[in-house]
């Protein structure tokens, strides 16, 4: 299953890797470069540096959300090949770890691909405080939203309901969860209003992989990983081993 | 004796309310080619749903070679190979891929699966189409494709939903004549379908289903004895016996 998503997502690469990776030039030369220039230091390194992690991690988001959320609708609505796996002796277990980890590897490739480019931004200079740190943010990030897909996959009825999430809960929690500020800048009452938002914690512990710098202590931002991972695994379980929004 | 599908008081209820099964019980020995006949809506697809987990049933239990497909759903599903209704593959695959593929959902290294998937797809005629993609196949090729999936497993119980519907004639009799030879390996096959010739010509056990309920059940010779002359519609010969017999059963009274 797993071999014939990266076969998939290689195949089509023009709609999975590349959009991710245009739409981050477009952030590193508008926010980073020409509105950075004037924003001057956040948090005592350059906004470029700073914006670096939050739109790695936007990108990761985002891509893996969308690999296990269309992967998982397309199977079952256009082509119905779901059912080829459904009839299967294949356990609940293994279908969530297959569709999960073909979330994380386009989400981690995704990721990549734009620290990458990124470098062109900071004239090849990147910090990285804590290599492992950066590494464990960027799995566990692809699997916790890969499993969120999953569950919007599995229960969308139509295209719309793949793109509702995605536009009216993900993109807004991910543009005030800290990708492009510091809490540290937003008055009293946003700065509470944020420590709700979940990918606020992420964003901040990826971030602190590169620079060191966080608004809220390590050990927190990885309870909270790992909190979402085990409800999205549990959740995915039972909805494909009882066949909710699947079967008839 | 060993039963391959024991069905035992199936009820299906769908979130519609429509009742699709109203207490179904059928039993399938191993080895035998079972047909279940009845017409559209009868509640067939509604039963091998349940049979291969796709359908959630009401009530009842369902077991195949003796494994519950509530208890012991893994073990149940490893003894079925299905031939659905509709196309569900994807079409942007190859064939090869398609069924190897299906090969790795059962656990079959690759190193199995490709030699096996090759003969499968060769045998039953889609061998110079193996490498192309699954959209350039015509109708005929794509059903067959569908067989040599539900095959890449070797079950022992082969489940055919409507396998021959918008098949032409000399490609159904090749189906027939490779479904045949199945039989003679042992495995045991449930087929649905309209074509009540193909019924006659294959089964040797017949079953007639009508608004949920099996109306008739028993061995070929055993459905055609209950065949009414007085009843014959229209006061003519409109086909095979099989098929008045059909017609008598599941008419509106």
């Amino acid at each position: 299953m797993l071999r014939k998503d990266i076969v998939r997502m290689f195949r089509i690469w023009v709609q999975t890797f590349l959009p991710n990776v245009i739409t981050s030039v477009l952030y590193f030369a508008v926010f980073g470069t020409m509105l950075g220039s004037r924003i001057g230091d956040m948090q005592g390194v350059s906004y470029m540096l700073f914006v670096v992690p939050g739109i790695v991690m936007l990108s990761i988001v985002t891509s893996s959300y969308a690999n296990s959320s269309f992967t998982f609708f397309q199977s079952k609505f256009f082509m119905r090949s779901i059912e080829e796996i459904l009839v299967s002796p294949t356990p609940s277990w293994l279908l969530v770890a297959g569709f999960a980890t073909g979330g994380i590897v386009r989400g981690v490739m995704v990721g990549a691909l734009v620290l990458l480019i990124s470098l062109f931004f900071t004239g090849l200079t990147i910090s990285v405080f804590n290599a492992l740190v950066i590494f464990s943010f960027a799995i566990l990030t692809a699997l916790v939203f890969s499993l969120a897909g999953l569950v919007n996959g599995i229960y969308a009825k139509s295209i719309d309901a793949i793109n509702i999430v995605p536009t009216f809960v993900l993109t807004p929690l991910v543009y005030l969860g800290g990708v492009f500020y510091s809490v540290e800048v937003l008055p009293g009452w946003w700065h509470t209003l944020t420590l709700f938002n979940p990918i606020f914690y992420i964003i901040n512990g990826f971030r602190y992989g590169f620079l060191g710098l966080a608004d809220v202590p390590l050990a927190t931002c990885f309870t909270i990983l790992g909190a979402f991972i085990a409800l999205g695994i549990a959740v995915n379980w039972y909805l494909l081993r009882t066949g909710l929004g699947l079967h008839q | 004796m060993t039963y391959a599908l024991t069905i035992q008081e199936l009820r299906k209820t769908y979130a519609s309310g429509t009742e699709a099964l109203k207490g179904v019980s059928l039993t399938i020995l191993e080895g035998d080619f079972f047909a279940l006949l009845g017409p559209n809506g009868a509640g067939k697809t509604t039963i091998i749903g349940t049979i291969v987990s796709l359908v959630n049933k009401t009530s009842g239990t369902v077991s195949v070679f003796g494994h519950d497909i509530d208890r012991e759903p893994e073990k149940a599903k490893q003894q079925i190979g299905i031939v659905p209704q509709e196309l569900n593959f994807n079409i942007f695959e190859k064939p090869i891929d398609i069924v190897v593929n299906q090969a790795g959902y059962y656990g079959i290294p690759r190193s199995i699966a490709i030699p096996r998937a090759e003969k499968l797809l060769k045998d039953l005629g889609i061998g110079d189409k193996m490498y192309r993609k699954a959209m350039e196949l015509s109708g005929g090729m794509k059903r067959r494709l569908l067989i040599a999936r539900a095959l890449i497993h070797q079950p022992r119980f082969l489940i055919l939903d409507e396998p021959t519907a918008g098949v032409d004639v000399e490609l159904r009799r090749g189906m027939w004549e490779y479904l045949r030879n199945l039989t003679k390996e042992g495995i045991t096959i449930l087929l649905t379908t309209h074509y009540l010739e193909e019924a006659e010509q294959l089964a040797s056990h017949i079953a007639v289903i009508n608004k949920g309920m099996i109306i008739a059940s028993g061995t070929l010779e055993e459905i055609l004895k209950l065949y009414d002359e007085s009843a014959t519609f229209g006061g003519g010969y409109r086909g095979g016996r099989l098929e008045e017999v059909f017609l008598q059963l599941t008419k509106e009274k």
